[in-house]
């Protein structure tokens, strides 16, 4: 659990250089510090308070302040969550998963996020959002937990949440400038794909140790993790070589992202073979979202956040929902083609609360900050990109 | 014939660009270069060393064209370009000697297409 631990903190920095190699060059810093600044904010919120009202033993809205600074959360296990490991490794390897949900969102409105705004709406977004939701699925009395709503490792509380909120600030924020003009192009695709590899890497903590024990399970969701991100990496190519002529590495590399999306939810509880469908179906649907159904709308989810997280997170808890067997899990359900069509729509149900929940939250959040400090930065800096007029530096040097 | 010369801020290049292109401009080099004018640059801060006057990043365009094209390539340019904000930047227009292609060895005004 500490190595899963690790493994799902360098995460956050893979997503980093993943969404960095995406943005122009004048924008790269502001990624990488935004990620970045997320994983010491969301560290210090989780151990103050965050872990308390996400897993604390509340009953309502959200799990309550017992757990405040991390007062009785011990050394000793904690039954209710695990009985096998200490009460407060559950917290840290919980503490990152909270750390990298928000920065997906970063993809959304990256190259003009003003970053006073960026930190306020993140706190905000963290408090009032994932530590709710992640209780609702997780903790335990949170309600959509014991209706009986499946989420192996996150697909609900991180990539649907996570997603519909990018949605949501890339509209109330508006295109960036010259979006309608052309393409924005990747400046550094190598950076993308280093990212990539550091995300499949660390995913294996993310879904293997959401077993909570080096045991079977993990095993089962070690290898369909790897067989779903396979699956979809391999589709997506195939998508591309069909569609655009020549296979490609972003849409390779974004291939394999939506696949560990999909597979997250139904990590624990689906087989090798089901990871292979759930995989190469997650690729088409994530293709027409950002190839066709973005254009037709017009929205500038920049580096698509919603079209591969939030549309990839949905297709994982639904197919969880279709794909769940008992003989991988017994402690988990059966879905609609194992006979238990009912789990499909509590899964339904679940997707729908996440997204609703989120929505609202997020779009109040937004609005109040935008009228006390302005969210957008002003047009001449964006021009003059983010890296150079939000923090004073430069990635790259053109003389010496 | 002429070469004009503009310097202009890199996230005018493409409207500048699709005004060339109006005006049957389709010739043109580019190059990325350093440079500031009144304005004076940023100020960069490296670990607390702070970088006054850093030079910031322009695209710099060469076009060759005849005589009846230098009006309206410059008006395409300053179109394409103008944003009213300091740093626009700067067109100039030189006399040029000769133009030969390479591949035909024409000189002069065919040449330059």
């Amino acid at each position: 659990m500490l190595i899963s631990t690790a493994l799902v903190m360098l995460m956050t920095p893979g997503l980093a250089f993943f969404y960095g190699g995406m943005v122009g060059r004048k924008n790269v810093l502001t990624i990488l510090i935004q990620c970045f600044i997320l994983l010491s904010i969301i560290s210090i919120q989780w151990v103050l308070y965050g872990y308390s009202l996400a897993f604390g033993p509340g009953k309502g809205f959200w799990g309550g302040f017992d757990w405040i600074g991390l007062t009785g959360v011990g050394l000793e296990p904690y039954k209710d969550y695990s009985a096998t490991i200490p009460h407060q490794l559950f917290m840290v390897y919980q503490m990152m998963f909270a750390v990298i949900t928000p920065a997906l969102i970063i993809g959304a409105f990256a190259e003009r996020m003003k970053f006073s705004a960026f930190v306020i709406i993140m706190i905000l977004w963290a408090t009032f959002v994932y530590d709710p939701v992640c209780h609702w699925v997780w903790g335990v009395g949170g309600w959509l937990r014991e209706m009986g709503a499946l989420d192996f490792a996150g697909g609900t509380v991180v990539h649907i949440n996570a997603g519909i909120a990018a949605l949501l600030t890339a509209i109330l924020i508006k295109r960036r400038k010259g979006f309608d003009r052309k393409a924005i192009l990747p400046h550094n695709l190598p950076f993308t794909v280093l990212g990539t590899a550091l995300l499949w890497f660390g995913w294996f903590g993310f879904n293997a140790g959401s077993a909570l024990a080096a045991n079977g399970l993990a095993v089962n969701a070690f290898v369909v993790t790897n067989t779903a991100a396979a699956a979809a990496g391999l589709t997506w190519a195939i998508i591309d070589w069909i569609f655009n002529d020549k296979p490609t590495m972003l849409g390779t590399a974004t291939g394999a992202v939506a696949g560990l999306v999909a597979i997250t939810p139904a990590a624990g509880f689906v087989s090798a073979l089901s990871a292979i469908a759930i995989g190469a179906c997650v690729s088409i649907f994530c293709f027409i979202a950002v190839a066709w159904i973005k254009p037709k709308f017009g929205y500038d989810d920049a580096l698509d956040v919603f079209g591969v997280h939030c549309i990839g997170g949905i297709w994982g808890a639904l197919a969880t929902g279709l794909f769940a067997s008992k003989a991988i899990n017994p402690d988990g359900a059966n879905g609609l083609f194992f006979g238990n069509p009912k789990q499909f729509l509590i899964q339904l149900l679940a997707v729908l609360v996440t997204v609703a929940y989120s929505l609202v939250v997020t779009y109040i959040i937004y609005k109040l900050v935008d009228i006390v400090i302005k969210v957008r930065v002003p047009e001449k800096d964006e021009n003059l990109g983010l890296d150079l007029t939000q923090h004073h530096e430069n990635a790259y040097t053109v003389i010496e | 014939m002429k070469l004009i010369i503009a310097i202009i801020k890199p996230d005018r290049l493409e409207s500048v660009k699709e005004e060339l292109y109006k005006a049957d401009v389709n010739l043109m080099t580019v190059n990325e270069v350093l440079g500031h004018g009144r304005q004076m640059g940023v100020t960069e801060v490296y670990r607390g060393a702070r970088e006054m006057g850093n030079l910031l990043r322009k695209i710099r365009l060469e076009i060759a064209v005849n005589e009846n094209f230098v009006e309206p390539t410059i008006k395409a340019i300053i179109k394409g370009a103008q944003t009213g904000e300091v740093g626009d930047g700067k067109i100039f227009v030189l006399d040029l000697a000769e133009c030969i292609r390479i591949r035909t060895e024409e000189r002069g005004g065919p040449a330059i297409g």
